[in-house]
């Protein structure tokens, strides 16, 4: 019981610069999962898709930009490019996979998405092949230095790296949320996941507003697919890391942006401390693999919409 | 522009213009069934036009048609004198028809303001970027258009709602919420899909009200679907009565209701 209850926190007041390091590798990798959970509420909210594909958008989007830096394009023009990428599969999605789909049961556009999911990693695969590349980090500008600080005498290292992946999924998530609430077109992408008929009444393209949000999900996808690249690389692999964004989903519920963002947080850094604090000395360490959802099925059975999902009042 | 010389005179005397739309020879089937045979009728600008029958008469489906909900197979929809293609309903929305549905279509999730703002949709032209840093043309438009949404707010009497999310609103006041929706687009056109049906007495005098008000105050052209053959024949200037999806009676309230065919398909023609 000692090891459990008492000596973590002994350990974690001993050195508080560890548990600041600790902390701050759980945010970094937090905000990555964020990110991806942002991808599929974006999409769930506005056309009830739980989409699959968002982790392997990801991937493809840092292939996809790797690939065209390796031809010899200039890495931010190769953003741009990916970015045009990005927009084009998303035209597609909705033209091929989504439009003929209208209408049909949710379980259908899950599906869809699935199917999704496999074409873009045969597809990817052909085009890229399987091995692993390295993110194009500093062609793109972006500081790979260290930041070295002593509070407490101690030493905690920040990855300038980390710190921008940090600043720029802030920029994107205020970016969005003032797109989502203050413009236009994100008025119409909320109305539509709310009631899709009387969006057509006030005059919203069903279409439009789809690849619009794909393609949104696309560019999520794109700099978590950078960020992610330049701690881990890029490769297929990488896929893996959306699957955390299930039990970020399931925290967060599939409705809320605060909720993903929070619950991103959360996870990052509860795994990271559960797996230094009692995972290792306790485990035998590796619980980052399955701790998340653990988390999430505790937090399911007392709250099964999640701790910021709408709440479902059925009347009667 | 639409010929005014059409224009009648009420007999409560306000003057009505031309013909803005114009049903010719629709015919709607699904499969087999026919939900509109053949059905031809005019409103005209400025008037409260109403669309009366029995129960599966084809009234809501006549209505989707003029939303363009549902495309005809035959038939021509004319709008403000000239034929109007096949259209999706945004498209038609974006031409200046709002509508409110049978079942509350809301934005449940959403406050009453933005619900309302969604109906400004189609008044907003500046750019996503300028949108979303709220700069120049974007933020007079939003300002132009949240007085609009505010005065239509406060026509229809609902301030002290307006930072609540719909879904908590009780159905009287959704209703209402949905037909100030459709007002801040400043429609040409308006339809009314039953706006009175579940409403209790008072509810209906309150919703009635605020429809002529609306034709009153806004010189809104309406078209409304109604059960309720009191309202119906208080409210509106002209009535189509349609049964079995054919059109058995048109004309002011007075004529609809003496006419044999209406009352028959109403009470039934008694057995020889």
């Amino acid at each position: 019981m000692k090891d459990i209850f008492i000596t973590p926190f002994v350990d974690m007041f001993a050195a508080p610069d560890f548990l600041l390091q600790v902390l701050w590798e759980g945010l970094v990798s937090g905000i990555l999962y964020a990110l991806i959970a942002l991808g599929f509420v974006l999409i769930f909210r506005s056309s009830r898709i739980f989409n699959f594909a968002q982790g392997i958008m990801v991937v493809f989007a840092a292939l996809t930009l790797v690939g065209f830096h390796a031809m010899g394009v200039p890495a931010w023009t190769s953003v741009a490019l990916t970015l045009g990428v990005m927009l084009a599969l998303a035209v597609s999605i909705e033209r091929v996979v989504l439009r003929p789909l209208v209408g049909q049961p949710d379980i259908i556009l899950f599906m869809a998405t699935i199917g999704i999911t496999l074409f873009l990693i045969g597809f990817g695969e052909i085009i890229f092949g399987g091995e692993n590349k390295v993110m194009i980090t500093e062609e793109l500008g972006i500081p790979t230095d260290s930041w070295v600080l002593e509070p407490w005498g101690g030493l905690l290292i920040l990855e300038q790296k980390d710190v921008t992946a940090v600043i720029a999924a802030a920029m994107l998530v205020v970016g969005l949320l003032a797109f989502l609430n203050y413009t236009r077109m994100g008025r119409a992408i909320r109305a539509l996941g709310d009631d899709s008929q009387a969006a057509l009444s006030v005059g919203i393209s069903l279409q439009t507003i789809w690849v619009l949000v794909w393609f949104i999900a696309g560019i999520i996808a794109l700099v978590t697919g950078i960020a992610w690249g330049a701690r881990a690389g890029v490769s297929f692999a990488l896929e893996v890391i959306a699957y955390k964004a299930l039990p970020v989903l399931m925290l967060g519920g599939l409705e809320s942006i605060t909720g993903a963002i929070i619950g991103g947080l959360m996870i990052g850094m509860l795994e990271k401390l559960f797996e230094i604090y009692w995972g290792q000395p306790l485990l035998g360490g590796n619980t980052e693999t399955w701790f998340a959802f653990m988390l999430a099925l505790v937090v399911l059975l007392f709250r099964p919409q999640g701790l910021f999902g709408e709440k479902i009042i059925e009347r009667v | 522009m639409l010929d005014q010389s059409q224009g009648y005179v009420t007999a409560d005397g306000r003057q009505i213009g031309g013909v803005l739309m114009e049903m010719k020879d629709i015919t709607l089937r699904f499969g087999g069934v026919t939900a509109i045979k053949d059905i031809s009728f005019d409103i005209h600008e400025g008037e409260i036009r109403a669309i009366i029958g029995p129960n599966g008469a084809g009234k809501s489906s006549m209505l989707n048609v003029i939303s363009g909900f549902y495309t005809p197979q035959e038939g021509e929809v004319w709008y403000k004198g000239a034929p109007r293609p096949a259209m999706k309903p945004y498209e038609v929305a974006r031409m200046g028809v709002a509508r409110t549905f049978q079942n509350i279509a809301l934005f449940e999730g959403m406050t009453v303001l933005d619900n309302v703002m969604t109906g400004r949709l189609n008044h907003m032209k500046a750019g996503i970027l300028a949108q979303a840093i709220w700069w120049g043309k974007a933020r007079d438009e939003e300002i132009a258009n949240r007085e609009h949404v505010e005065r239509v707010i406060d026509f229809l009497e609902i301030q002290s709602i307006r930072k609540t999310p719909v879904g908590r609103l009780p159905y009287g006041l959704k209703k209402r919420v949905e037909l100030a929706r459709a007002l801040a687009a400043e429609p040409s056109l308006l339809l009314l899909d039953e706006p009175m049906a579940g409403m209790n007495v008072e509810e209906k005098e309150d919703m009635s009200r605020f429809i002529l008000d609306v034709n009153d105050e806004f010189g809104t052209t309406i078209a409304l679907i109604e059960h309720d053959m009191g309202v119906v024949m208080d409210l509106s200037d002209r009535v189509v009565v349609m049964d079995y999806g054919k059109k058995i009676g048109d004309g002011t309230p007075d004529e609809v209701r003496n006419d044999q065919t209406v009352i028959d398909a109403y009470l039934g023609v008694p057995q020889e």
